[in-house]
């Protein structure tokens, strides 16, 4: 270990842990206002992603560069990256509104966290001042991530167990709730889909295009057969098939 | 110059000048860079002789200036920034992936201890008790980089690929994980120095009475890790067979279709340099870092000074190599197959190794009988299990006449089944009329 395992271990701070903590607490505190204050949702989530790695050097510094890296990886790396997934499926346009819905609900939750924030801050202090850390090198004697190890199966295997337990219970149980059970009889393999394709009563061609031979590139202008009938295969199930109105067959502009 | 073969270990970090922490910083930046200009140029040359074709060879010596002449080109590109694009966010996520591309080779060790002006230092920017776990945050952070950017975009096809990509990084950086464990299990360290120290001591192997210094290399020790381990870098590298954020037949160019200009540049940089730094991963986990292989091992010098250097970057170039050879030969996967061969297949195949390999590890201070028993014992049911295996009996294939018989009426027709067609006497008359398509080669057909 290096030498910033025993400046933790007997309390000092050295300038350099000093200049890191400075420069990154307030980058930390700005993720957690921006995460909160930002209206789009992948913003706030992009604000927290800077408070977690914020958070990932200081455990480096405070002498547990197991646990930092371990903060990058899963929280920075997985959650967050699944919670993003999620929200950008939401859309880019999907911003919060500004109309507050329980009346006075942002000052009150201002005022309360605040106040949960000062009485925290204060009982932490007022529990660590004057204490010593002791016990930090010895934690790390043999290295910080055998130290881990060895307490994570000795003293606590069962918490550790159990926990990991609670994780596949909660992983399978999200994946039975999600999951579609498909018999095997009822899934078709390519041999029987082909079968049915070429099966009598069913057309094995590409069906036609919508608005192949008409004035618009809307998906619920139908194409018309030889004959000049209109083909209820080429567009949508959902839309009936009729002829379109001069207005509607207008080209719309894409352009935001 | 030490001639002594020293292996750096934790406590050597952390000792160099500041000049000397630079130079090596500044090293590893244009191992970086330098890796970019010639990996595209050697992945050209070398699809382009796959290909039977011979790639880029106009501007300097075999081309090799080619990718710098593309890279000028790039810059005075217009830089296009979408109407729709989330600006700020646009602008940070390429920047987001080369940071994390390069960052991640400073805890490479390129080489063991030398002495630099005086000073002995190990080569290796700086070493930590968490250097793979570094790597793999770095690797994880570098998503952000290709979701954020196929985002920001505002458009459809980035957006599809960034989510691609979303999933398919983090499905295959559970296999990564799950293979570099073994790895952790034998060397009993994170540290990438002590890795690459724990696999330099070989095993003899005798073989018809001869003994071959076997190297200690865990990608002959931990062979299925290895494979695995490979194939999760290719993937989360997003390289051809698993390049699906970026398919081009299906996604235009994926995540960084709005992409020009120097952005597009650090795009490209980021992913050449991902997979100069993760090859260069490869070769400090599994392929004995700059240990050098066995032939070589006979001179005694092998393994000191400056020469590892020559050996790892040997390495790497041999897996870079592969990279594009996967590149040149397969196809690439479908999205559904990519999933399924993710958590289907590698990940119960590492598990499944992990637990063997604890067992072993486990049995390891046992007597030779109790030993024998543990594995045999086991092995043996696999193999009974395998032999007895109920295998489903195939149902016999009606042969063709009866299927044609068999089909239902008003079918679509079939010719006869003994229909003969006689040749056309047109197409013999017009093959005869053409002149010959590939006309002799001349002085100026010179491949360009």
């Amino acid at each position: 270990m290096s030498t910033s395992t025993l400046l933790a271990a007997s309390g000092a701070v050295s300038g350099g842990e000093a200049v890191t903590f400075w420069i990154l607490a307030p980058l930390a505190l700005a993720g957690a206002i921006g995460m909160v204050a930002a209206r789009n949702a992948v913003h706030s989530a992009l604000w927290l992603v800077l408070t977690m790695l914020s958070l990932g050097v200081f455990y480096v510094l405070q002498a547990g560069p197991f646990i930092g890296m371990v903060q990058i990886i899963v929280y920075t790396g997985a959650i967050m990256m699944l919670f993003l997934f999620v929200l950008m499926l939401v859309g880019r346009e999907a911003s919060d509104s500004l109309i507050e819905v329980l009346r006075g609900q942002r000052i009150a939750a201002i005022g309360l966290g605040l106040g949960f924030a000062g009485l925290l801050g204060s009982g932490v202090y007022r529990a660590t001042q004057g204490s010593t850390p002791v016990g930090l090198e010895q934690a790390n004697a043999g290295g910080n991530v055998e130290g881990i190890a060895r307490l994570l199966f000795t003293d606590y295997v069962f918490a550790f167990e159990l926990t990991a337990a609670l994780l596949i219970t909660a992983t399978i149980g999200g994946m039975i709730l999600a999951h579609v059970e498909r018999r095997k009889e009822d899934k078709r393999d390519q041999v029987a889909t082909m079968k049915a394709r070429f099966a009598p009563g069913n057309y094995p061609g590409p069906k036609p295009g919508p608005g192949v031979f008409a004035t618009s590139s809307s998906v619920a202008t139908p194409a018309r057969l030889p004959d000049g009938r209109l083909s209820d295969r080429s567009t949508p199930d959902i839309l009936p098939v009729r002829e379109l109105t001069a207005e509607e067959t207008t080209l719309k502009g894409t352009e935001k | 110059m030490n001639v002594i073969a020293q292996a750096p270990s934790l406590g050597d970090f952390g000792h160099d000048p500041w000049w000397l922490i630079l130079g090596k910083i500044v090293f590893a930046f244009v191992v970086a860079l330098l890796g970019t200009l010639l990996g595209v140029w050697f992945e050209r040359r070398v699809v382009g002789r796959m290909a039977v074709r011979p790639g880029p060879n106009q501007l300097g010596p075999f081309g090799l200036l080619q990718t710098l002449a593309d890279g000028l080109k790039m810059a005075f590109k217009e830089d296009i920034l979408p109407k729709s694009a989330d600006k700020v966010i646009y602008f940070f996520a390429p920047a987001i992936s080369v940071i994390c591309a390069v960052t991640a080779l400073s805890v490479i060790p390129f080489g063991p201890m030398v002495s630099i002006f005086g000073h002995q230092t190990p080569l290796q920017v700086t070493d930590v008790p968490v250097a793979v776990l570094v790597v793999l945050a770095l690797s994880s952070m570098a998503v952000y980089g290709i979701v954020l950017a196929g985002w920001a975009s505002g458009s459809t096809y980035p957006l599809l690929g960034g989510l691609r990509s979303a999933a398919q990084l983090i499905s295959y950086e559970v296999a990564l994980g799950l293979s570099i464990v073994a790895v952790f299990m034998l060397a009993g360290t994170m540290s990438t120095s002590e890795i690459v120290a724990a696999q330099g001591s070989t095993t003899e192997l005798s073989l018809f009475g001869v003994d071959i210094p076997a190297p200690g290399w865990y990608a002959l020790l931990l062979f299925p890790s290895f494979i695995v381990f490979f194939i999760s870098i290719v993937g989360e590298t997003n390289r051809p067979p698993f390049d699906l954020p970026e398919a081009e037949s299906e996604l235009v160019a994926g995540f960084m279709t709005e992409y020009s200009s120097l952005k597009f540049a650090l795009i490209m940089l980021s992913e050449y340099v991902a997979m100069v730094t993760m090859s260069a991963f490869t070769v400090t986990l599994f392929l004995g870092g700059w240990h050098a292989p066995w032939p070589i091992t006979i001179w005694s010098g092998a393994n000191s000074g400056w020469w590892p250097m020559l050996w790892f970057f040997g390495k790497v170039i041999l897996l870079v190599f592969v990279f594009v050879w996967l590149r040149g030969t397969l196809p690439r996967l479908r999205y559904d197959q990519l999933m399924r061969f993710g958590w289907k297949v590698l990940i119960p195949i590492s598990l499944v190794w992990i637990v063997i390999l604890a067992g072993l590890r486990t049995i390891d201070d046992w007597d030779t009988q109790s030993r024998m028993y543990a594995i045999g014992i086991p092995a043996g049911i696999v193999l009974l299990a395998a032999l007895f295996w109920p295998s489903r009996k195939a149902a016999p294939k009606p042969t063709l006449a009866e299927q044609v018989d068999n089909r239902p009426p008003g079918s679509f027709p079939l010719p006869p089944m003994d229909l003969q067609v006689p040749p056309s006497p047109r197409t013999r008359r017009m093959v005869a009329e053409r002149e010959p398509a590939n006309a002799p080669a001349g002085q100026d057909s010179e491949e360009v």
